[in-house]
């Protein structure tokens, strides 16, 4: 529900901060790379130290021409960067060098799907260049936190990597539609190969601005919601400040503009009250920075280079591969998935069951374990060389799962665990013709029941010959077969 | 005349201090050199373009390759305390 | 043979070395001696590197001539505002004390590479911010000339160092008329360049958009020679273009075709009458060598002022931003939060005159005063380019008195800001068109040194020093003050 029972909707805005993995830093050469010492990957430039000048990157500018451009953004014919100034340890120049009135890219769009099939159109206003600041680690404290904390550290390595700040209309109205935005925002970037998009990692950060109104009255005061670090994170959190604002304007308070916090463990949102003022971040524009016009023949040639997107291959899924739109979906969200789910179904010619399979017990398997396509213990070819006997009737669909199982466990193959437990399902039809005669003959009394219309006896012939078979007779062509000569036979036969 | 919660304000925001003593010349000081800044209102600009750069340039920019980086050392050879390879600066809160 | 350290013009220690009547560190020798001479009364140099400079000039020895590029061996002294690797730079300013850069300013680095000798660094008004040197953290420097007066700011040793003989040519920097105005007031050839011409990699910032690096001398064809060494494009500086070709040394002694713009707005009150009359005989002087000389109108310099003390200290007020105490410089000690480590470490470290520019460009820039001062300022900066354009369609080059009056004594300007910043009234304009500048010596009045301004259009100092050259030819005006001299050096 977009409007809650007391008449009060929610307004959302997203602005989300992508950390491109281009090679090298934003304004300078040094590389961009995680985990090293601290304070190696740095110069004299990224250190803020005197007497130096950005030198722009250009990579980041093709990369955040595909992010505009995926995201239905017009690409500025001129851009210009700003100074955003104030004063941050992790901010060595004092200032930040972004965009302002004129970004690189604006007026876009990301088209949802939500859970119930429906497409939400949720405007982007832009989408602009700017430079991270570095990594400060609060010590002395309690749990890392800068409340209690008696010094911090700062490491310059992340300072000065190239970011990409994406903002989005207040056209997001519940928690679920801020999370299906971001999931989907975050295969989108994924699939232009700009950025890891790891929010754990950090790569990809979610800022939240929120209010409350009735519907038909002008937007609410709004708070902000910030660094929220996993998707769940996002939505208990959107969750619990709604949920604040709505108690408080009920009891006639009034909302303060705000940044507020969010604690993960309590589940509970307060506002931090503290005598941080509001930034004046003086804007104005950068004077070591010329500006940016990027042509209409650039633009194009970025186009042209993007990969395939998960809207358009989804549609490909559908018309190819004759999928379903959910199952289409689901596999053209997830790049290394989708890869994986191409090179099975290439290899076993059969795309429904290839499609089914991975959405179902290999990801089933991965999610459990927790692990990335990548690091998967059974590859496309065994997985394959499976889906292989289960479509040539060896196994059962049942057997398949358990020898799918033991491969992981294993690390075997499939023929392999095959051999070795007697798996294999009976498909030779003479041997189950066998088999059904003799148990028909035995049988007479439930054998007439079946001819006489009781359908269900059916079920005890087949228990009895899947337990003769220890369950490795072929379903399907056991039943044929049962009621070809339960239908066929006389007392004569 | 600038006001003196101004004159503290923007010292705030520029990270400033000034004893009780200095504020009142600084007051006057800078009152003057804003009267004389002031002047600029007078003149109806409407229309008239912005010049941010003395130099009509665009599109310069740096190729995608890694350059010899500082040693920890050197990066922190300036630095008035660090602890482990990072610089220290007082608690923020 | 005797090395009479005003002799010691670049050219002429280039020539010495090449024919070998003088050592590089015969030179080097001298000059430090003349340093030792007269910087008790001079002031000029922060930091002299006698043992740097002496082992320097000593491997040129070393090398056989043929091997030396042409200026090799040639000593040299840079503004403090140069960042130098290894050496202490201080802009200045005690915030910068003991801070060792970990790189070369690409000028340096080009001077290095051109195998000049480096005798130390120059004092300076902190952070460029001044007009008398007087605003130094460290040290007053005296103008060569009156030794109760000010050389000029803020590249006052520069321009000192020149005029008084200590080095053949330096290098300063020029944001509001830092090279021009001390080159004026001390009796020396300085040059601001096209903004963009010399990379400002290594140049501690003041105002980014208005910054230039830039050279003096005692003589017009080694400020020319000199420019030529340091105007190259820089790709760590995006905003540099280099000089399109390079600067051939001034010869020619005619003016003839050549139309010169006198600027009506700089005849005014404000200009001393003694330079207005030395300025009317360089006028008629360039008429002399076949120059057509006119008035040219450009209403909206008169704007200028105002203009640059909004850009200005709105570009320093951020540039200055980084001096936090966090990773190098002077931090106030036992601060116990991060706030009070900021506030104390910059109210500290910051001398006044630059904690009132920051304030003003702090207000010009705060929520709701953007439009009125920073943007209109730069509205208005568009207004005075456009003036420039104007007034050369018409002429070639134009000219004006440097500055509005001779050097004027120590403490006479301190007490009122505004009044110090009506120093840089002439040549303020020519920083916010981007326009290069250039201060020749032009006379005397009450036996204190005039400058004549010259400005090009973009890119054209060639011209400008072509022009430059002929007139200091004619006019022959003395570069040497009358500081006791020290018995010229015998060497050879």
């Amino acid at each position: 529900m977009m409007v809650t029972p007391e008449g009060w909707e929610a307004v959302i805005g997203l602005e989300i901060h992508v950390q491109l993995n281009t090679a090298t830093k934003m304004f300078c050469g040094c590389p961009v790379s995680f985990g090293d010492v601290p304070n190696t990957n740095v110069c004299p430039l990224c250190l803020g130290h005197p007497g130096t000048l950005p030198a722009m990157n250009e990579k980041a500018i093709e990369y955040a021409t595909r992010i505009g451009l995926a995201l239905n953004c017009t690409i500025s014919p001129h851009s210009i960067f700003h100074r955003k100034n104030y004063f941050y340890p992790g901010l060595p120049k004092g200032y930040q060098i972004s965009q302002y009135d004129l970004p690189l890219a604006v007026d876009g769009h990301l088209d949802v799907e939500l859970e119930d099939g429906s497409i939400l159109r949720v405007g982007v206003t832009r989408a602009h260049l700017e430079d991270d600041a570095a990594k400060l680690v609060h010590a002395g404290g309690v749990d890392g936190r800068i409340a209690g904390a008696d010094y911090s550290m700062v490491d310059f390595n992340r300072g000065g990597t190239p970011l990409v700040e994406i903002v989005s209309e207040p056209e997001i109205h519940t928690p679920e539609q801020a999370r299906a935005y971001l999931t989907q925002l975050k295969s989108l970037l994924e699939a232009l190969e700009v950025s890891d998009v790891n929010m754990e990692e950090g790569s990809l950060r979610c800022d939240a601005n929120i209010s409350v109104h009735r519907p038909g009255t002008p937007f609410g005061t709004r708070t902000e919601l910030k660094n929220m670090n996993s998707f769940r994170f996002l939505q208990r959190g959107l969750e619990a400040e709604i949920e604040r604002q709505i108690s408080a304007l009920e009891r006639g308070e009034e909302i303060v503009q705000e940044t507020v916090h969010f604690d993960t463990g309590s589940g509970k949102v307060s506002t931090l009250r503290s005598k941080e003022e509001a930034h004046d971040y003086r804007y104005f524009p950068e004077p070591d920075m010329v500006p940016i016009e990027l042509s209409a023949e650039y633009v194009e040639k970025v186009r042209a280079g993007l990969p395939e997107l998960p809207a358009a291959r989804k549609e490909r899924y559908m018309r190819d591969y004759g999928l379903s739109p959910y199952d289409a979906g689901v596999l053209s969200a997830n790049r290394p998935l989708a890869a994986f789910f191409e090179r099975l179904s290439t290899q076993t010619g059969e795309a429904k069951l290839a499609a089914n399979w991975v959405m179902g017990d290999f990801s089933g398997y991965l999610n459990a374990q927790g692990l990335e396509v990548k690091d998967s213990a059974v590859s496309v070819e065994a997985l394959a060389e499976l889906l292989g006997l289960l479509a040539a009737g060896t196994l059962s669909g049942k057997m398949a799962k358990d020898v799918f199982a033991a491969m992981v466990e294993t690390g075997k193959g499939a023929p392999e665990l095959v051999a070795e437990r007697g798996l294999g399902q009976i498909s030779d039809t003479g041997e189950l013709e066998t088999m059904v005669s003799e148990l028909i003959a035995a049988n007479p009394g439930p054998a007439e029941e079946y001819r006489q219309g009781r359908d269900r006896v059916l079920g005890f012939f087949v228990g009895q010959i899947m337990k003769q078979t220890r369950g490795q007779a072929n379903p399907q062509l056991l039943n044929e077969l049962l009621r070809k000569a339960l239908a066929g036979s006389s007392p004569d036969n | 005349m600038i006001s003196r919660s101004e004159v503290e304000h923007v010292a705030r925001l520029a990270r400033l201090r000034f004893e009780e003593q200095e504020i009142a010349l600084l007051q006057q000081e800078l009152s003057s050199i804003i009267d004389y800044i002031n002047q600029l209102q007078e003149l109806d600009l409407t229309g008239v373009p912005a010049t941010a750069h003395a130099v009509n340039v665009v599109n310069i920019f740096r190729l995608d390759e890694p350059r010899a980086c500082l040693t920890q050392e050197e990066a922190l050879a300036n630095a008035p305390a660090t602890e482990r390879g990072h610089f220290l600066v007082p608690r923020m809160g | 043979m005797m090395l009479d350290s005003h002799s010691l013009t670049a050219h002429e220690c280039r020539r010495l070395l090449a024919v070998g009547e003088a050592t590089s560190e015969e030179i080097t020798a001298a000059l430090l001696d003349r340093v030792k001479a007269v910087e008790g009364r001079v002031g000029a140099f922060l930091q002299v590197d006698e043992e740097g400079a002496l082992a320097q000039a000593r491997a040129v020895d070393a090398k056989r001539p043929e091997e030396r590029s042409p200026w090799e061996g040639v000593p040299i002294a840079v503004k403090d505002i140069l960042c130098t690797r290894g050496v202490e730079t201080t802009c200045g300013s005690r915030i910068l004390k003991g801070y060792i850069p970990p790189y070369d300013a690409t000028v340096v680095r080009l001077l290095k590479e051109a195998g000049l000798v480096i005798l130390g660094k120059l004092n300076m008004d902190e952070f460029a911010m001044g007009s008398s040197t007087e605003n130094s953290a460290y040290q007053v420097t005296r103008n060569p000339w009156d030794l109760e007066r000010v050389p000029g700011g803020s590249s006052g040793g520069s321009a000192a160092a020149v005029a008084a003989g200590e080095a053949p040519w330096s290098l300063g920097s020029d944001t509001g008329g830092s090279i021009r105005q001390p080159a004026s007031l001390c009796g020396v050839v300085g040059m601001k360049p096209t903004y963009g011409a010399v990379s400002r990699w290594g140049l501690i910032a003041f105002a980014s958009s208005l910054d230039q690096v830039g050279p003096f001398a005692r003589t017009v064809q080694d400020v020319a020679a000199l420019l030529d060494l340091i105007g190259r494009r820089d790709p760590n500086d995006q905003t540099s273009l280099g000089l399109p070709t390079p600067i051939a040394v001034p010869r020619g002694e005619s003016l003839a075709g050549r139309r010169f713009g006198i600027i009506k707005e700089y005849l005014g009150d404000t200009i001393q009458p003694g330079v207005r009359r030395i300025f009317e005989q360089a006028v008629e002087a360039l008429e002399a060598l076949g120059g057509r000389c006119c008035e040219v109108s450009l209403p909206s310099v008169e704007r200028g002022l105002a203009a640059y003390y909004i850009i200005a200290p709105a570009e320093c007020s951020a540039n200055l931003a980084r001096f936090d105490g966090v990773r190098y410089g002077h931090r106030a000690h036992k601060a116990e939060t991060l706030h009070e480590m900021y506030t104390r470490t910059r109210s500290e470290g910051f001398g006044p005159e630059v904690k009132r520019r920051i304030m003003i460009g702090t207000y010009a820039l705060s929520s709701g005063y953007y439009d009125a001062y920073y943007a209109q300022a730069q509205r208005t900066r568009t207004l005075i380019i456009r003036d420039f354009q104007k007034a050369f369609a018409e002429v070639d080059l134009l000219i004006s008195p440097t500055s509005p009056t001779v050097a004027f004594r120590l403490g006479e300007r301190t007490a009122d800001p505004l009044t110090m910043y009506l120093s840089d009234l002439c040549t303020i304009p020519v920083n916010l068109a981007g326009l290069p500048g250039l201060s020749l010596p032009a006379g005397f009045a009450d036996g204190l040194p005039v400058g004549l301004q010259i400005i090009g259009p973009h890119f054209s100092e060639q011209m400008m020093l072509d022009a430059a050259y002929a007139l200091e030819q004619r006019l022959q005006v003395s570069t040497r003050p009358p500081l006791d001299v020290t018995p010229a050096k015998e060497v050879g």
